[in-house]
C-alpha cells in the first residue's frame, strides 16, 4: 500500500476507531481493499484516425491507386511501411511499437467499428463510450458500468481518467477520479492546506453531487499525490525531458506500478481529423502517430512485468474514406483498426475478417466496411483478461443492438 | 436549498395571499439575482446598480437592445489599446503570417507574434465579459461562439479569431439567424478551420496542387452543428451535394486582396466551383456560382429542424441541462413565426414560466469560463494581468479559444463537474479571495509570454504589503439571495483571510 494512503487511513482509523471510514456521504470498508492484478487502459483517438494508414493493406493492389498522394510505400522502399505480416504494414512513424509487435505483445483488429453508420464525430464517439450504438439516451459510460461489476468497494481511484474533465466513457453512478499528469502533477493546491480544507469541509460534507465530487477529489489526492510527487522527483533527476503523450504515458505507467488500487485508466488524444494535407510517411498524421507510438512504448516499458496484467485498447470513433479526397486528406468513413496491447493477447497478428478494398466491398462504395463490432473486442478483454462472466459482460455491454459476443482468438488460452 | 430558491418558492406561495411588502421585496431580490446570473456573467457592483435603477423588466428589455446601452470608459479605453484587434483579416495576414521557410529563429519569432495576436483577442473577450454593460450581448457571444466554434491553434485562425468574434458573431447575436449564419459562412476563420477554402470541383479550371477535389468537412458540420442538427434528416448524398455547392467558397489570396480591395478576407473562386445542378434536401439548386450558397443557406436557415435544434440549445443554455420539452416546442414555433428572429425568441424565453420557475433558479452549474468571470466580476478588480485567469480556464479544461472540435464547449453540469475541477475552483477562489492573485498588477516580464502558464507567486519584497483579502461582507451583500444560510455560517466561522474565499468557493457560487 502506498505510504500516503496508508498514513491517511491510519490517521482516519485512529480518529474514528473503526475500519469503516465515513467521509461525508462517502464510505467504504478498508479491509476489502485487495491489490488489483488485472488492469484495463483505454486510449481513445478523438477525431477519427485514418486506420488505413495506421495498419495499411499494402498487399492489396487496390490500396495504392486509392491514395495517390497520401498512400504509404511498401516495406523496403524509402520511407516505406514497417512490415507486419506480408500483407499489412505499420505506419513508419509508429516504429516505437514494432518491438511489441515482434514480441507478440501487440495485436490489431482491422475493419473494426460500430454497427451504427453515423459519420458524426460526436454521435460516433458517444456510441463508442456508452457502448450502445444508435442509442443516444444511455446515461452512463461503459467503463463506469465496468467499475460497478468489479468487486466492491469502489474507491474513487479504482478508475481514473487523465485530463481536466470526466469523459463520457467514465460518466455514471460509480465514483471515478480525474487528474492531470502534466508537469505539475501531484503538486499541492491551496485546497490541500489544512486551514483551507477545514474552512470548506462543512460546505462539501453532504451527499449531493458537488459534495461527492469534492470528497472523491480529496480522497484521490490523498492517495495519489505522494506517488505522483515521487515520480516527478525521479523524473527530474533523470535526463528525461519528454513532452506530450510520451511523458504522460510514462507518468501513468509509474503511477500504475506504484499504486495497486487503480484498475481502470482512460486517456484521450485529439487531432486526427485530417481532412486536408494529411501527409504520408511524414506530415500531419505522422506527427500525431509518433508520440502515440512512443507513449504506448513508454507505457509498456514502465509497466515492465506488470504489462502481463494490463491490457491496453486503442480505439477511434470511425475510420476515414478509403479514397483520398480532393485536398490530399480523407473525409469521414466507417471501418477502422483497433489496437490490443499487453495481457495475454494473441499478439503479432491481425485479427478480424478483412473485407478488402474492392468497390463492392467498400461500405457505400467509399469506406472500409466493418466486419468486427468494436464491442466484440471489448467483450474479449472483459472475458479473457478481467475474467468477467456473461451476465457481468451484458451489464457493461448491453446486447442492444445485438452482437456476437467476445471475438474468439484475440487472447491466448 | 439556496436561500434564493427557497425565498422564491415561499413568495410564490404566499405573495398572493399575504401581499406583504417584505415578501414581495424578497421575490424581487431573487428574480434580480436570477437575471444577473443567467443574462449576465453574475452580479457586479455596476450591473446591480443598473438593474435596480431600471427594475428587472426594464433591465431585461434594455439588455435585449445592446446598441442602446453605453459602454463604460473602463472597457472602451482598454479595448482601444489592443492594437492587433483593430486590424482587418487581410492586414493581419500581411503583417503577422509566419514565413513558410527561412531562418528558424525568424519563424519562431513570427509564431510568437501570432500567439500574441490570439492573446490580445482573448484579453478583449475577457474585458468585455468582465466590464461590458451589454452583459446579455456578451452572454450571447459565449453561446453563439460555441455554436459556431473555431479553434485558435489551427494555423491562421490564431490571427483571425478575434475578428471572427467581433465581425461575424457579436453584431448578430440577437439579430436574424440568417445573417449570423451568412457572417460565419463568409469569414475566413471559419473557412480555414473547416477546410472549405480548399474545397474544389474536380476537373474545374482551378483544380490543381492541393486543391483537386471535394472536401466534405464544412458541408457536414454546417448541417450537423450549425443548422439542422444531427437528426435533421440529411443524408450522405446531401453532404456531398452541399460540398459541391460550396466549392470555390473560400479565402482571398493575399496578393489578390489588395488588387480587389478586399479587407474581410473572403473570396469566391469561380474557377474552382462546380457549375452542375445539385439536388440538396429535395431542392434543385441550379449551377450558378456564389448565388447557390445563398440558396442553400436560405434552405438551412428556414428549416424547422434548425429552429428546433437551436431552440433546444438556447433552452439548455438558459434554463436547464434537460430543458422542458414544452418550452423547446414554444420557442421553435416562435422561431418559425418570426423567421429566425433571435431577439424575439429570447424575449419569450426570458418571460417564460419555465425560465422564471423556482426550480430553474441556481440549477445550472457554471462552466469554467462562467465561474472564473463571475468570481472576477464579484471581486471588482481592474484586471491588467490576465494570466491567472487564462491559466485557471486552461487547468479547468476550458482554455479560451481552445476547443479543438467544431461542437464547441458544452454548458452542462455533466461536462464540468468532476473531482479535480472542484478542487481547482476552490483553490482559485482561495487565491483570489485571500488576496494572493495579482490580477491588478502587471505580470512579471518573461522571455516567453505564454498566456496560459500559471504565474509563480511574486518574490517577497521588503516593501511588499501583506496580501489583502477581498471584503467578505461586501461580497455577501452583492450576492444577496444567492448565498444560503449554510454558506453564511461557514463564512462567519472561517478565519478572516479565508472569509471571501469561502464565499467564492461555496457550492452556491458554483451554480447560477
Amino acid at each position: 500500500m502506498p505510504m500516503a494512503r496508508r498514513r491517511f487511513l491510519e490517521l482516519a482509523g485512529a480518529a474514528l476507531g473503526a475500519t469503516v471510514l465515513p467521509l461525508g456521504g462517502r464510505s467504504w470498508a478498508l479491509a476489502a481493499e485487495a491489490p488489483v492484478t488485472r488492469r484495463l487502459v483505454v486510449v481513445m483517438l478523438r477525431g477519427a484516425v485514418d486506420g488505413l494508414n495506421v495498419v495499411a493493406p499494402y498487399g492489396d493492389p487496390l490500396y495504392a491507386p486509392l491514395r495517390p498522394n497520401i498512400g504509404l510505400a511498401a516495406p523496403g522502399s524509402a520511407e516505406g511501411l514497417l512490415d507486419l505480416d506480408g500483407h499489412f504494414g505499420l505506419h513508419p512513424a509508429l516504429a516505437a511499437v514494432m518491438p511489441l509487435w515482434q514480441s507478440r505483445r501487440l495485436a490489431f483488429v482491422h475493419a473494426c467499428g460500430s454497427p451504427d453508420p453515423s459519420r458524426s464525430h460526436f454521435d460516433a464517439q458517444d456510441y463508442m463510450e456508452s457502448a450502445t450504438p444508435g442509442v443516444r439516451t444511455t446515461a452512463d459510460g461503459w467503463m463506469n458500468r465496468l467499475v460497478g461489476v468489479l468487486p466492491a468497494p469502489h474507491a474513487p481511484t479504482q478508475a481514473i481518467s487523465l485530463g481536466a474533465t470526466r469523459p463520457r466513457i467514465l460518466g455514471g453512478a460509480q465514483p471515478t477520479s480525474n487528474l492531470s499528469l502534466g508537469p505539475n502533477a501531484g503538486k499541492p493546491m491551496p485546497v490541500d492546506r489544512p486551514a483551507v480544507a477545514s474552512a470548506f469541509a462543512g460546505l462539501y460534507g453532504g451527499s449531493d453531487a458537488l459534495s461527492r465530487a469534492y470528497q472523491d477529489g480529496q480522497m484521490a489526492r490523498q492517495e495519489l499525490s505522494a506517488d505522483m510527487q515521487a515520480e516527478q522527483a525521479a523524473a527530474d533527476n533523470g535526463a528525461v525531458n519528454a513532452k506530450g503523450f510520451p511523458a504522460i504515458a510514462a507518468r501513468l505507467a509509474n503511477l500504475l506500478s506504484r499504486d495497486d488500487h487503480i484498475q481502470l485508466a482512460f486517456a484521450d488524444l485529439g487531432g486526427w481529423d485530417t481532412h486536408v494535407n494529411q501527409g504520408a510517411a511524414k506530415g500531419q498524421l505522422a506527427a500525431h502517430l509518433q508520440p502515440l507510438g512512443e507513449g504506448l512504448a513508454a507505457l509498456a516499458q514502465g509497466l515492465g512485468p506488470q504489462l502481463d496484467g494490463t491490457v491496453v485498447l486503442v480505439m477511434s470513433e470511425f475510420g476515414r474514406t478509403a479514397r483520398e479526397n480532393g485536398n490530399k486528406g480523407t473525409d469521414h468513413g466507417h471501418g477502422n483498426v483497433m489496437w490490443v496491447l499487453g495481457g495475454q493477447v494473441a499478439g503479432g497478428r491481425i485479427h478480424g475478417a478483412w473485407p478488402g478494398l474492392a468497390p463492392d466491398a467498400l461500405y457505400q462504395g467509399r469506406d472500409l466496411a466493418v466486419t468486427t463490432d468494436f464491442r466484440r473486442v471489448i467483450a474479449a478483454a472483459l472475458k479473457h483478461h478481467l475474467g468477467l462472466g456473461d451476465r457481468q459482460i451484458a451489464t457493461v455491454l448491453p446486447p442492444s443492438p445485438p452482437f456476437d459476443g467476445a471475438l474468439p482468438g484475440l487472447f491466448l488460452g | 436549498m439556496p436561500m434564493l430558491r427557497r425565498k422564491l418558492l415561499m413568495t410564490l406561495v404566499l405573495v398572493v395571499t399575504a401581499c406583504g411588502s417584505g415578501w414581495a421585496q424578497a421575490a424581487e431580490d431573487g428574480l434580480d439575482m436570477h437575471m444577473l446570473n443567467r443574462l449576465a456573467f453574475g452580479p457586479s457592483a455596476d450591473s446591480v446598480a443598473m438593474l435596480q435603477q431600471l427594475g428587472v423588466e426594464g433591465w431585461v428589455n434594455q439588455q435585449l437592445h445592446p446598441e442602446t446601452i453605453a459602454e463604460p470608459r473602463r472597457l472602451t479605453d482598454r479595448l482601444a489599446g489592443l492594437e492587433t484587434q483593430q486590424l482587418d483579416p487581410v492586414t493581419l495576414l500581411e503583417r503577422y503570417r509566419p514565413p513558410k521557410d527561412g531562418d528558424p529563429d525568424a519563424r519562431k519569432a513570427a509564431r510568437k507574434q501570432m500567439r500574441m495576436v490570439t492573446r490580445e483577442a482573448g484579453q478583449a473577450h475577457l474585458l468585455r465579459a468582465l466590464y461590458s454593460s451589454r452583459q446579455l450581448q456578451e452572454v450571447m457571444v459565449d453561446f453563439w461562439f460555441n455554436h459556431f466554434n473555431i479553434f485558435a491553434a489551427k494555423g491562421l485562425d490564431a490571427l483571425w479569431i478575434g475578428d471572427y468574434e467581433d465581425k461575424a458573431i457579436r453584431p448578430h447575436v440577437m439579430g436574424r439567424f440568417r445573417d449570423l449564419l451568412e457572417a460565419t459562412a463568409r469569414h475566413p476563420a471559419m473557412l480555414f478551420y473547416l477546410d472549405n477554402w480548399q474545397n474544389t470541383a474536380p476537373g474545374s479550371p482551378g483544380a490543381k496542387g492541393k486543391e483537386t477535389g471535394l472536401n466534405e468537412n464544412y458541408a457536414r458540420e454546417l448541417m450537423e452543428l450549425h443548422t439542422l442538427g444531427v437528426d435533421g434528416g440529411y443524408t450522405q448524398d446531401d453532404v456531398i451535394a452541399l460540398a459541391r455547392v460550396l466549392t470555390g467558397w473560400g479565402i482571398v489570396r493575399p496578393r489578390q486582396a489588395r488588387a480587389i480591395g478586399s479587407q474581410d478576407g473572403f473570396a469566391f473562386d469561380e474557377n474552382r466551383h462546380d457549375y452542375g445542378d445539385k439536388i440538396f434536401l429535395g431542392h434543385t439548386i441550379h449551377g450558378q456560382g456564389a448565388a447557390e450558397i445563398e440558396q442553400a443557406l436560405d434552405i438551412l436557415a428556414a428549416s424547422p429542424a434548425t429552429a428546433h435544434h437551436i431552440s433546444f440549445e438556447l433552452a439548455q443554455y438558459f434554463v436547464a441541462d434537460q430543458p422542458p420539452p414544452a418550452l423547446v416546442e414554444r420557442l421553435t414555433r416562435r422561431w418559425m413565426d418570426s423567421k429566425g428572429d433571435i431577439r424575439a425568441v429570447l424575449k419569450d424565453l426570458f418571460a417564460s414560466p419555465e425560465f422564471r420557475s423556482p426550480a430553474t433558479v441556481a440549477a445550472k452549474f457554471k462552466t469554467p469560463f462562467q465561474y472564473v468571470v463571475s468570481a472576477t466580476r464579484a471581486a471588482d478588480v481592474d484586471v491588467v494581468n490576465f494570466r491567472p485567469l487564462f491559466g485557471a480556464m486552461k487547468r479547468l479544461g476550458q482554455p479560451l479559444y481552445g476547443c479543438l472540435t467544431p461542437d464547441g464547449y458544452k454548458n452542462t453540469r455533466d461536462a464540468w463537474l468532476n473531482p479535480d475541477a472542484l478542487a481547482l475552483r476552490i483553490s482559485f477562489a482561495t487565491a483570489l479571495g485571500s488576496g494572493h492573485m495579482p490580477l491588478d498588477r502587471p505580470p512579471p516580464q518573461t522571455d516567453d509570454e505564454e498566456a496560459d502558464q500559471p504565474v509563480p507567486p511574486p518574490p517577497p519584497e521588503p516593501m511588499r504589503q501583506r496580501p489583502v483579502p477581498l471584503d467578505a461582507d461586501r461580497l455577501a451583500a452583492l450576492l444577496g439571495a444567492a448565498l444560503s444560510d449554510k454558506t453564511r455560517d461557514a463564512v462567519n466561522t472561517a478565519p478572516p483571510q479565508l472569509k471571501a474565499a469561502v464565499v467564492l468557493g461555496s457550492p452556491d457560487f458554483m451554480a447560477h
